[in-house]
């Protein structure tokens, strides 16, 4: 139904893009005892460290390959052989991500010959797993380097194996960038209510949830998917996928472990909530629990509530498409109308949106569209909040980066109960902009009493 | 950039890091390297000129993760807080499109934000594949006839210490010198003198609490590099009586050369602490040479003084004897040490990490013979010395902050995106508050108690049905080691 508008312009204002390198390196985050290291210059690094320091105030583990004015030039191989015995030697973690940056992909580096001559050299670490991938930011945004790190782990860590269901209450859940640790926590007690194990990749809701742990301090990941369990990813009985970001990755995992997968573009909103709810069900051969009908009562009743203020509500949304898809479909829902869209990367699911246009650009168009739209209401990230300031209208946090609002990371957008807040949030930012209309002072009064009573409503 | 070029820049005579040993400067190891690169040190040099357009040429690694991520605040325009990329395509990268694309950006840039000047940004990819910014950038200018300035700043070249530098000399290079000033505004009975600050970031607004003294005392704020500055304030710096390098090294090449090509003399001060502050204001009167500006700084510091002295009183006595430890990297250590030590708090340990032997020798003078200095600043090292020293708060940059949270010790952030200014004599009761803040805060106490549970070692013993007394049924010799009581 939408449109999408691709960029035309030569200069891209307020990014809404993240780069694919640091969407990869999120991807790691989310395994247990992992550390990511970017092949490329070291601000690529100290970036993105900021950036995810400052969204989930946690500290984050991210290394670098310390690119140079002379390894640019000359040769950057030594780097990645290095870095990768340094990170083994000093931090014996499970796991290290190396994600390219377009510094070391313009270069040329070839990041599978070095993991396989860093094997080759180094075979007293052979135990810890190293995954590649290739990310130079020149090419996707955060969600698509996220997936293909998620793929990435599937094809070093699953085996081609013909296991399926030998665990027969576990399920694989693959999880797209949009998804907070919030949201991975409502999907594991949802699994977990119809007596399911689920197996979540990445699991940020375990590493970057926010909890104090008894060490004072580890240089890895505090948490996150066990290596150990992916590997078994292919005993499990059926794979969820949320985000069509990660089709590919799906189809690899299916392809390796023949087991079967369910897809969901989101989990946003009752039918979605509903159509999971489902298919959990049917999985497990367990009838809906009593407290998720209790749950999805109260959504409705919410939405009933709700339905004076989000209805015919104009709204403006900026993030990555798989966010974006959920959005507008918990939106339409409630009768609010996507009018203004934009997202940094092309992606399946855009086609679809209810919204007339989606500008693959920034927050310039954005704020544009929503302009001209006449919107209400922005949802995007907290880059978004000088363009909601600009346009005289309240913004909802949602996406990356949100450095200004605490807990916003462990906010669950999924669900019947996330789905129900997220609904009250949207119907009191249009509570508190409300404008009253203004008091009309008459001709007639000048001259009068009533021209010298002091007014309770003029500013 | 000429590797000649950043040779020539990594050495500056007149920052005494040149003539002793120094230990900041190696090349960094992959897989053990914190810390910013060139692109990183020159927009923290150059992006709070608040009426320029600062355009990232580069893919949009550079500039999407950092765009208005810092704390530099402006009393006027907000185009510095507006994000520009040439957010490069894989194609512009192969078929070499990127130099008309930026061409066509800075055309965009103009049109729409009508901006002072347009700063180019040259980025790792851009300079890899070889663009010929200072072309386009002298071609756009012809062609549009405003100010468009090339940063040649690939994060390869090294570290955020060269970028600030290659900031500084891009500034010398392009824009100091470019206009005279208008005349200063006449104060009845007082003379004006012109003044530079140089390497003051305006952060959260912190100079703000400095400013109205500088009016007070007839100082015109000519120059800035770069807090709350204005494109036309740095073209107009080589103008100035006297420059004052605040609280950093990085800059000390434009210093050194505003006074070599226009006579600017320079020193180096500190706004953080009382003392400090006084001090600062003194250099400047003693650098203007004006007796009636001497006479009236020191009235002015005497006020101050007291008023400050009596408004810390209060924090004096609940800050006395904490200790402290500080790491900062180096460079920024000694005017937060003279901070600290003005509100009566001992100062455990610093980092030394890019500190020079005569820096150590100041310390040690500051802080007394048995100063403990700290080379490594992993988050592992600084929460062992803490643990050793029974420090009670940590003063570090921001990137440690979560690690000290998650090791359960209080905090202060005294880096780039913190949220609040400590300078000047005002400012000091900020630092006092957020220290006694965080120190006093009931939160340490409930997080690093265990569970009640802890010791524990019946776990859910079930109350018995229709028992009387309702304590806990105490079966089979189990009894609970706690002696916390059920009921």
């Amino acid at each position: 139904m939408a449109e999408v508008i691709k960029r035309s312009k030569p200069m891209s204002v307020n990014p809404l893009k993240a780069s694919s390198s640091l969407g990869a390196s999120l991807a790691f985050l989310g395994m247990r005892r992992a550390i990511p290291m970017l092949h490329g210059s070291q601000g690529c690094t100290a970036f993105g460290k900021v950036f995810f320091v400052r969204h989930f105030r946690e500290p984050i583990p991210l290394q670098t390959t310390a690119m140079d004015h002379v390894s640019t030039v000359m040769n950057s191989d030594e780097n990645v052989i290095d870095g990768l015995a340094t990170i083994c030697e000093k931090n014996h973690p499970d796991l290290i991500g190396l994600p390219t940056t377009g510094l070391s992909e313009t270069q040329g580096t070839d990041i599978l010959r070095l993991v396989r001559e860093f094997r080759a050299t180094h075979p007293q670490f052979d135990s810890i797993s190293i995954v590649p991938v290739n990310t130079p930011d020149y090419v996707g945004s955060l969600e698509s380097g996220f997936a293909l790190a998620v793929t990435a782990i599937i094809d070093t860590l699953v085996a081609a194996t013909n296991h399926v269901g030998r665990r027969h209450r576990q399920v694989n859940i693959l999880a797209n960038a949009s998804l907070t640790p919030g949201d991975i926590e409502t999907i594991k007690e949802w699994c977990e209510a119809f007596g399911l194990r689920p197996v979540v990749l990445p699991d940020l809701g375990d590493s970057l949830d926010g909890h104090l742990i008894e060490a004072d301090n580890t240089p890895l990941t505090l948490g996150g998917a066990p290596r150990e369990e992916i590997a078994a990813m292919g005993e499990s009985i059926a794979t969820l996928v949320i985000g069509a970001s990660l089709d590919a990755a799906a189809d690899l995992l299916r392809a390796r472990t023949h087991v079967p997968d369910y897809r969901f573009d989101h989990l946003m909103g009752l039918d979605a909530c509903d159509r999971f709810t489902m298919t959990l069900s049917e999985i497990s051969g367990v009838a809906v629990p009593a407290r998720l009908e209790r749950q999805r009562a109260q959504l409705q009743d919410a939405m009933v509530d709700a339905h004076f203020m989000t209805g015919f509500l104009r709204v403006a949304v900026a993030g990555e498409p798989d966010l974006l898809a959920g959005m507008d479909a918990l939106l339409h829902g409630c009768g609010a109308e996507l009018v203004a869209a934009a997202t940094p990367i092309n992606s399946r699911v855009l086609a679809g949106l209810s919204c007339r246009q989606v500008h693959l650009g920034d927050l310039q168009d954005l704020e544009r569209a929503a302009r001209s739209e006449n919107a209400q209401l922005v949802i995007g990230s907290a880059h978004a909040a000088q363009s909601a300031e600009r346009l005289h209208i309240p913004l909802l946090r949602a996406g990356f980066p949100i450095y200004d609002r605490l807990g916003c990371h462990s906010r669950p957008w999924v669900g019947y109960r996330a789905a129900r807040t997220a609904l009250f949030d949207i119907a009191n930012l249009v509570l508190e902009h409300h404008h009253d209309t203004p008091a009309h002072r008459s001709l007639f009064w000048t001259g009068g009493p009533r021209e010298r009573e002091v007014s309770l409503t003029a500013s | 950039m000429k590797v000649s070029e950043i040779i020539a820049l990594q050495n500056e005579p007149a920052c005494s890091h040149n003539k002793e040993e120094k230990s900041g400067c190696a090349r960094p190891k992959p897989g053990a390297t914190a810390g910013g690169c060139v692109f990183d040190g020159a927009q923290i040099a150059l992006l709070p000129i608040a009426d320029v357009a600062h355009i990232v040429h580069g893919p949009i690694g550079c500039a999407g993760s950092s765009w208005d991520n810092r704390g530099a605040a402006s009393s006027g325009p907000a185009l510095y807080r507006t994000g520009m990329t040439t957010d490069l395509t894989e194609q512009d990268v192969i078929m070499g499109r990127s130099e008309k694309r930026l061409l066509h950006a800075i055309k965009q840039a103009i049109d729409e934000f009508s901006p002072a000047a347009v700063f180019v940004y040259t980025t790792c990819v851009t300079a890899v594949i070889g663009d010929d910014v200072a072309a386009v950038c002298k071609a756009a200018e012809n062609l549009w006839g405003v100010p468009v300035v090339p940063v040649d700043s690939a994060g390869f070249y090294g570290s955020k210490n060269l970028g600030n530098r290659i900031a500084g000399e891009t500034m010398i290079k392009h824009v100091i010198g470019t206009r005279e000033p208008e005349p200063a505004r006449q104060i009845p009975g007082i003379r004006v003198h012109d003044v530079n600050l140089i390497g003051e970031y305006n952060i959260a607004g912190e100079f703000w609490n400095v400013a109205p003294l500088f009016d007070e005392l007839g100082l015109r704020i000519l120059g800035r590099l770069s807090g709350d500055a204005r494109f036309r304030d740095v073209q107009c710096m080589h103008r100035a009586e006297v420059s004052m390098v605040v609280c950093a090294k990085a800059l000390l090449n434009v210093a050194r050369k505003l006074d070599e090509k226009w006579g600017v003399p320079f020193f180096e001060g500190s706004f953080y602490g009382i003392a400090d502050t006084s001090q600062a204001l003194r250099d400047i009167a003693r650098r203007i040479n004006d007796p009636d500006l001497t006479l009236r700084t020191e009235a002015l510091i005497a006020r101050e003084e007291a008023r400050a002295h009596a408004s810390l009183e209060s924090w004096r006595e609940r800050l006395r004897g904490k200790r402290v430890l500080l790491y900062t990297g180096g460079v920024k250590s000694w005017s937060i040490v003279s901070a600290l030590q003005d509100l009566g708090m001992d100062v455990v340990a610093t980092g030394t990490k890019k500190s020079t032997a005569e820096d150590k020798a100041r310390i040690r003078e500051l802080m007394g013979p048995d100063a403990r200095m700290i080379d490594n600043g992993t988050a592992s090292a600084l929460l062992s010395v803490y643990k050793e020293l029974h420090a009670d708060i940590l003063i570090a940059g921001g990137r440690n902050l979560y690690t000290a949270l998650k090791a359960r010790i209080p905090f202060l952030d005294i880096n780039q995106e913190r949220e609040f200014g400590y300078a000047g004599y005002i400012g000091m009761q900020e630092l006092a508050r957020q220290l006694a803040l965080s120190m006093e805060s009931p939160v340490w106490e409930a997080v690093r108690r265990p569970a009640p549970w802890a010791n524990t070692k019946v776990i859910g013993l079930p109350l018995t049905a229709h028992e009387d007394s309702g304590a806990p049924d105490v079966r089979n010799g189990r009894t609970q080691e706690s002696g916390v009581r059920y009921g």
